[in-house]
């Protein structure tokens, strides 16, 4: 984190892959810490590709963007994995590790940090028992529910007790029910300290956190950085 | 902890089976070829060198008068004259009976009385000279002969069985490339299996990076499971080796020849056969952690 208290700032950033025209273009905001942020836009409107630059699967094409403190362009690629391991990602399609259990699975960020074996079950179970699978722990995830293995996929992003939390439409997948418990869950992390950011194309979602800001993405281009059409839209001073 | 991400039967990043798919056959196969030619090239050059030592100093003198009376005569002669000689460690005058079963195969017994005359065998001494049968201690020896024994023929043993040693030599470095060809033969099809894995777990790789992990750490994975492989197929492979080696040794030891039993393996030979298969995983393991550091760095 940099001394004015901003964890990530992109400045004039645009991304093209290969020869395309460019799906994310003059992408210029700030976040800070302890924030909740929606990340919203019409499929297609470049809204996963922002989040790969985010949790550094995705180097951009042109611009600048510093991450806790470090030009995230410049740094040599050996010490990507000391930045990573300060975001924590639930992608949309879970990608969890099929062939490992959900405890595996989970531990997976804390035995890549280099934390001892014996330290890992408590927390491990603690993750699992707060997303309501401490019944799971062994089960791999083809005989998980979507749901299970949402929450799975969220624990996972969470054990390391991220600075910063990526979801991409972690919603998409689960009910109505389940799609407010994990907001439940990320209001939860942001109240401990995590910057969440969440991107989703469900407008009521939003309604379920208020304090939430909203970065609109439509064809590329960043039409809210500020957060001034929260949801509900702030009203007039 | 990080080891355990990489030791860990329950934990691991790949699916293993554990000398499963063609990886461990292939390792096994080349490790046996590995031994075989490399107890071939060792076992030749035991021979060569055995052999070497044992006729480099030889020198053989022969009396090729065909009076019998005149070459027993020169060749006790002979005898005398070469043992007053400096350097000469040691002679022989190979007995009559001896050289007449040396040409028995051939010709039978009995040839004297059979056709009333003995057929004119050379008189063979056997010198062993302190140092090696150079032209000038073959050119001394002559020139001490000359007067006493004028039918006296002096070879150096080493200068006709030179032709057998380069052939030898020559095998010999044929096993050697042979080895050198198996151990990059090995290294590609080390380097295929973790290309091949690599694009299989492309995906589980992305996560492990995404989520932190290291390149070394990754590497590691590929590098024990590669390991296994080799270890498994070595160990097969070796196995294999041994029992070719020790029939092949069984029927050699049946043919008699000297020059054959001198090629048998020491102990130190042994060793090395054994340390085949360690030293192939090793290269396995080195390969793939390579290839695999070379195909992260194209990741980001």
């Amino acid at each position: 984190m940099t001394a004015d208290g901003e964890i990530i700032h992109f400045d004039n950033v645009g991304l093209r892959y290969g020869t395309d025209r460019e799906v994310l273009s003059d992408l210029t905001f700030t976040l800070f810490p302890s924030r909740f942020y929606f990340l919203t836009g019409a499929s297609g409107a470049g809204k996963t590709s922002l989040l790969r630059l985010l949790y550094l699967a995705q180097r951009p094409s042109r611009g600048a963007i510093r991450m806790f403190g470090t030009d995230a362009i410049t740094m040599p690629r050996s010490r990507l994995p000391q930045l990573r391991r300060r975001i924590g990602v639930v992608f949309q399609d879970f990608r969890l590790i099929q062939h490992l259990s959900a405890f595996d699975n989970v531990a997976l960020p804390l035995r890549v940090a280099g934390h001892r074996e014996e330290d890992l079950a408590a927390p491990v179970r603690d993750i699992l028992d707060w997303v309501g699978l401490a019944d799971r722990l062994d089960a791999k995830p083809a005989t998980l529910s979507g749901g299970e293995q949402q929450r799975v996929a969220i624990a996972r992003a969470v054990i390391a007790r991220p600075a910063m939390l990526v979801a991409d439409e972690p919603t998409g997948n689960v009910d109505p029910d389940m799609a407010l418990k994990l907001m439940r869950l990320f209001e939860m992390l942001n109240r401990q300290g995590t910057t969440v950011v969440v991107a989703t194309h469900d407008l009521d979602l939003l309604r379920k956190v208020p304090d939430s800001l909203i970065m609109r993405l439509d064809r590329g281009r960043l039409s809210d950085p500020t957060g001034a059409l929260r949801y509900p839209p702030r009203k007039p001073a | 902890m990080v080891r355990r991400l990489f030791t860990g039967r329950d934990t691991e990043l790949i699916p293993q089976g554990r000398m499963s798919g063609p990886m461990p056959w292939v390792i096994a196969i080349m490790v046996a070829m590995t031994a075989i030619a490399l107890a071939a090239g060792l076992a030749l050059g035991n021979a060569v060198s055995s052999a070497k030592a044992e006729i480099e100093g030889g020198v053989t003198v022969q009396i090729i008068e065909p009076r019998a009376d005149i070459r027993q005569k020169e060749a006790e002669s002979a005898v005398a004259a070469i043992k007053t000689m400096p350097g000469v460690a040691g002679l022989r005058l190979v007995p009559q009976a001896e050289l007449d079963a040396l040409i028995e195969p051939w010709l039978g017994t009995g040839i004297a009385n059979a056709t009333g005359s003995a057929i004119p065998v050379p008189s063979l001494i056997d010198v062993r000279l302190k140092g090696p049968a150079t032209p000038a201690a073959l050119s001394a020896i002559e020139q001490r002969l000359k007067p006493v024994a004028p039918s006296a023929r002096v070879d150096a043993q080493s200068n006709w069985l030179k032709p057998v040693f380069n052939a030898m030599v020559s095998l010999q470095v044929l096993a050697i490339a042979i080895v050198a060809l198996l151990a990059l033969a090995l290294t590609a099809a080390v380097l295929l299996a973790a290309r091949t894995a690599l694009g299989t777990n492309r995906d589980t790789i992305e996560i492990v990076h995404l989520l932190g992990g290291t390149d070394a750490q990754v590497a590691r994975v590929f590098q024990r499971s590669i390991g296994y492989d080799a270890a498994g197929g070595g160990a097969v492979g070796l196995a294999l080796a041994l029992v070719v080696i020790l029939v092949l040794a069984r029927r050699f030891a049946g043919l008699g020849a000297g020059l054959v039993n001198n090629g048998a393996l020491t102990w130190g030979d042994w060793l090395l056969l054994a340390l085949v298969p360690v030293l192939s995983t090793l290269l396995a393991m080195v390969t793939a952690r390579l290839t695999v550091l070379h195909a992260l760095r194209k990741m980001l």
